[in-house]
């Protein structure tokens, strides 16, 4: 591609964007902004904050879907190699409250593993894009090393969550390039074989979580408080919740972090089960959307890669409202796109354009 | 590198299918586990909605208890004897506090702090929420106000907090009858209903204070607010008001009161003052008394262990838990058996020679004058406590029927006063002594019960009461400070026989050769009373003579005397012990005639009709 290019692609399609996915996107957005605003205690102002972030997030998404698929392929490696080298210099001279998560860079401060989500997928879809499908064992054991090298480093951080959200980015590519189901089956066998050594490496704190999910009673005042007071928050909403502003879990502090990890809770006590269903059906549209333009798109690495990154978007709804209802450990991972926070919404709003970026361009290269 | 196109050609249809079909079955795998999600969701918002509901409501509505104020306790005419004094505390809320101990050391600076104080700070910091008061110290004096006041800019953290405290103004002059409140300890919580008592810091632990509490106490209050996760009350939702305790007003009488105390002189002792038919307590004394205010503050070490270790003992409660030989005072009662069993009439005459022997018994048993008294009659045995007379009587009776003429007028039984804690005496039989000492009874132990010595011991409170009962011709009423209860026996016996006790008794004080004429002249109208004397310690030999001027003061003898007034209508019956007064007659019996001239004197001044319809004891409002 030469020096240009972008301006071409603008010339030929000034946004491909997805009506339909932005829209909903902007609905979701716009009830988490609502949410927000109550489990932050009203304050205007961090509103105000995650709306520019959510901007933020956007221009990102505009930019990913600009850039054409080819130039994703290509530069995929070296994407891939540079998160590398930045997750290994966050180990050195990374900081974070007991854990070297972030980089430094002056102006800011970002997470090396958040490129990974993205970097991951790109790296194992352009690997297997070349290679006969189903893979054969050999490109199987070559993607799990590109899976394993970031996850390793993310674990040592240490940040579990981050780790398995990236595992399980990588992990849909493997499972849609249409390996093997005996050796998927194999796969997860050795996984579970592995479960008790895994017990071993982890950090006090993360079999604790783990312990106390189990029977959070257990250490009501500890770690199992957040668990109960989560399942103290949904449980009262009841069908149709005390109403926004009314959620007295999280005004009276009972609720840890209401307006980050737990700000489902707040959702679900204050619109109830109601509340809960309307997010979820806007979800499900998401990424039934999402999941449809990437069937649409050119080629297999499109799709592997389109529809990886919907899976990523799921695991982060799956681990948050798992832990919110108390069906599964607490793990620190926002609720797409509501939660407060910029660093994964820029990350699943990319996500989504390199989506739509890829839809867009199926008819003029069938042509 | 063959592989790589991007046309759609044949050979990418399979890889295509591969993926399309992997692909639409992570869609259905993810709207299947969003449908389990939202299952879950359904769970805890629509199955358990009752329970979450009912935990988020425990969560953040907390009850706050409110302390009632405890009822006054009032004298027969209104004057109070226990109020709640508006008083000052110091107390310190934790978080705002930067430098404890720093602020602790302020605090010592300007008014002084105990060590006891320092300790009691510490545990209740230890127990106490970061943002709630605790206390420093308590009943700050005027000058510590002022002290603390103008250093109030340098003091974050610490208020001067009002309160209401327990407070005795006559301080000692009630302290066995009223009682004291003291800091509620778990002890007092098993007791008490401990839901009722959440707010409260002080309950009563003796006298009247702790026999009505249930009145005194009122019903806690209680606040439903709002608290935070960290407890901090963010609103009040609804509001219970208490319900104070009520006052009470006792049948004592402050001035009679002050007068038996004052009466009594240097001497420990007792005074118990009872209205005639009805058991109304009009005096009560056991002296010396105690500062019951120090109780209330918390006493210190070195004040109790003085209390403790004070040989005149002044927390033992004398009228109510003091045993004495009755001495004397119990030969009314034993002439009362005699004339009932026909063993005497009013006109028998004994000889006294100033000895008495049992017959085959080689024991001389003596009068109290040497030479005996000669010829006496009931009336003349009474008058001068004639020894040999009640010797012969008690032998007559025998013990049985002593002991149970005496059980008639209560003695070796509580009174059924309400104060907690009587001494139920002791009232000696043969039973009894097999029982207690696992003896046989002598004959020569009757002969000495017939002048109330020996096994026999009384409380002061019982020695009015029968007194009271002796007088009301055999009404018994129990003696009651607050919630009178009606007669509910009767001893019966023959007008001839009461009048007859009752002219002996007479003789005593107003008779040529009474024990207690020296008090006649004292009083304003005729009375009948019994002196008595009561051994402080037995004397080896009944031969030794031992001037009691010469025993030291603590192996003097105790004097008694009871006594009712008027004589010819008997309103009141007293019962005094003064500890080692040496004789009934000389110590006990002026004590006697001072308290009743003030009583009966308080009585003319007043029109009897319109006092008794004003001073009705009881639970007030």
């Amino acid at each position: 591609m030469k020096p240009g290019w972008l301006i071409r692609e603008f010339r030929a399609q000034p946004l491909r964007l997805d009506p339909p996915l932005v829209g909903l996107l902007a609905v979701l957005m716009a009830f988490g902004l609502v949410v927000l605003y109550s489990a932050g205690d009203a304050d205007a102002g961090l509103v105000w904050r995650q709306a520019v972030r959510l901007g933020l997030g956007v221009a990102v998404m505009i930019a990913a879907s600009q850039i054409p698929p080819a130039m994703y392929r290509r530069w995929s490696i070296w994407v891939y190699l540079a998160g590398l080298a930045l997750l290994v210099a966050a180990l050195f001279i990374g900081v974070g409250r007991g854990a070297s998560r972030w980089l430094d860079v002056g102006l800011f401060r970002f997470q090396p593993s958040e490129i990974m989500k993205i970097a991951v997928p790109l790296m194992l879809a352009s690997w297997l894009y070349r290679k006969p499908l189903p893979p054969r064992l050999l490109d199987v054991a070559v993607c799990i090393a590109f899976l394993a090298a970031p996850m390793v480093l993310i674990a040592l951080q240490p940040d579990l969550g981050t780790a398995m959200l990236v595992a399980a980015g990588g992990g849909m590519v493997l499972f849609l390039s249409g390996i093997r189901w005996r050796w998927l089956l194999l796969a997860l066998g050795a996984v579970a074989a592995a479960a008790p050594l895994l017990w071993g490496v982890l950090h006090d704190y993360q079999r604790n979580r783990i312990l106390t999910f189990v029977n959070p009673e257990s250490d009501p005042l500890g770690q199992g408080w957040n668990i109960i007071q989560s399942k103290i928050a949904v449980g009262s909403g009841g069908l149709t919740g005390r109403g926004w502003l009314d959620s007295t879990q999280s005004r009276l502090e009972f609720l840890p972090e209401p307006h980050t990890d737990f700000i489902l809770s707040v959702l679900a006590e204050e619109f109830g089960f109601i509340g809960v269903t309307v997010l979820f059906v806007l979800y499900a549209l998401i990424m039934l959307r999402a999941i449809w333009l990437a069937a649409q798109a050119r080629d297999t690495f499109g799709r592997m890669l389109g529809a990886s990154l919907v899976f990523l978007f799921f695991v982060y709804l799956l681990v948050n409202a798992g832990m919110v209802s108390g069906a599964m450990p607490v793990v620190g991972v926002p609720l797409p796109l509501i939660s407060y926070g910029g660093t994964s919404a820029a990350t699943l709003l990319a996500g989504f354009g390199i989506i739509m970026g890829l839809y867009s361009r199926r008819k003029m290269l069938k042509a | 590198m063959i592989l790589a196109t991007d046309s759609d050609g044949l050979r990418d249809s399979s890889r295509r299918e591969t993926v399309n079909r992997r692909l639409w079955l992570m869609a259905a795998t993810m709207l299947a586990v969003l449908a389990a999600l939202l299952g879950r969701f359904g769970q805890l918002q629509l199955g358990d909605h009752a329970a979450y509901e009912a935990r988020a409501e425990n969560n953040r509505i907390r009850l706050r208890a409110i302390a009632p104020n405890r009822g006054l306790i009032l004298d027969r005419d209104g004057r109070v004897l226990a109020e709640n004094r508006p008083a000052y505390r110091l107390v310190m809320v934790p978080e705002r506090v930067p430098d404890i101990d720093a602020a602790l050391a302020q605090v010592d600076e300007l008014v002084g702090l105990t060590a006891a104080e320092r300790e009691q700070f510490r545990l209740q910091l230890l127990r106490t929420r970061r943002f709630q008061p605790v206390t420093i110290k308590t009943d700050l004096d005027e000058e510590q106000v002022a002290a603390l006041a103008l250093e109030r800019h340098r003091l974050d953290g610490l208020e001067i907090e009002p309160y209401l405290t327990r407070y005795y103004p006559h301080g000692e002059a009630l302290a066995h009858a009223v009682g004291y409140v003291a800091r509620l300890d778990e002890a007092d919580l098993r007791r008490l209903d401990a839901g009722n008592y959440r707010a409260t810091t002080h309950t009563g632990k003796t006298g009247i204070e702790r026999q009505y509490e249930h009145v005194l106490h009122g019903t806690t209050g209680v606040e439903r607010v709002e608290t935070n996760a960290q407890g901090r009350t963010i609103r009040v939702l609804e509001r219970t008001d208490p319900v104070p305790g009520r006052d009470l007003r006792l049948t004592l009488d402050l001035d009679l009161q002050l007068t038996a105390i004052a009466a009594l002189g240097e001497h420990p002792g007792a005074v118990v003052v009872v209205e005639v038919g009805t058991g109304a307590i009009r005096a009560l004394v056991s002296k010396p008394g105690f500062d019951p205010n120090r109780f209330v503050q918390g006493i210190s070490h070195e004040h109790y262990r003085a209390l403790l270790e004070s040989p005149y003992r002044p927390l033992f409660n004398r009228f109510l838990s003091g045993g004495y030989e009755p001495g004397s005072t119990i030969k009314p009662f034993i002439a009362l058996a005699g004339l009932e069993a026909g063993a005497i009439t009013p006109a028998t005459r004994i000889f006294s020679s100033g000895r008495y022997k049992l017959p085959g018994h080689a024991r001389e048993y003596r009068d109290w004058r040497r030479g005996g008294h000669g010829w006496v009659d009931l009336k003349s045995a009474l008058e001068q406590s004639v020894n040999i007379y009640f010797y012969d009587l008690a032998h007559n009776l025998g013990i049985d029927r002593i002991s149970r003429e005496l059980a008639l007028f209560g003695f070796g039984q509580p009174t059924g006063i309400d104060l907690p804690g009587e001494f139920d005496g002791v009232l000696p039989s043969r039973n009894w002594k097999r029982r207690t000492l696992n003896q046989p009874w002598f004959p020569g132990e009757t002969v000495i019960t017939g002048i109330g010595q020996g096994f026999i011991v009384v409380t002061p409170l019982q020695l009015a009461q029968a007194v009271a009962t002796l007088a009301g011709r055999g009404r018994v009423a129990p003696p009651r400070l607050v919630e009178l209860e009606p007669p509910a026996r009767r001893v019966a016996h023959s007008d001839e026989a009461w009048e007859a006790v009752y002219a002996g008794m007479h003789a005593v004080v107003h008779g040529s050769r009474g024990t207690a004429r020296a008090i006649a002249g004292q009083l304003p109208v005729e009375i009948a009373g019994k002196t008595g004397t009561s051994q402080v310690f037995g004397r080896p030999d009944d031969n030794l003579e031992i001037d009691a001027e010469e025993l030291p003061w603590f192996l003097r003898s105790h004097a008694l005397f009871i006594a009712f007034a008027p004589y010819e209508d008997p309103r009141l019956a007293i019962a005094v012990v003064a500890e080692h007064g040496g004789g009934g007659s000389s110590v006990a019996a002026p004590v006697a005639a001072r308290v009743l001239a003030r009583a009966l004197a308080d009585e003319a001044a007043d029109d009897p009709a319109v006092a008794a319809s004003e001073t009705a004891p009881g639970v007030q409002r």
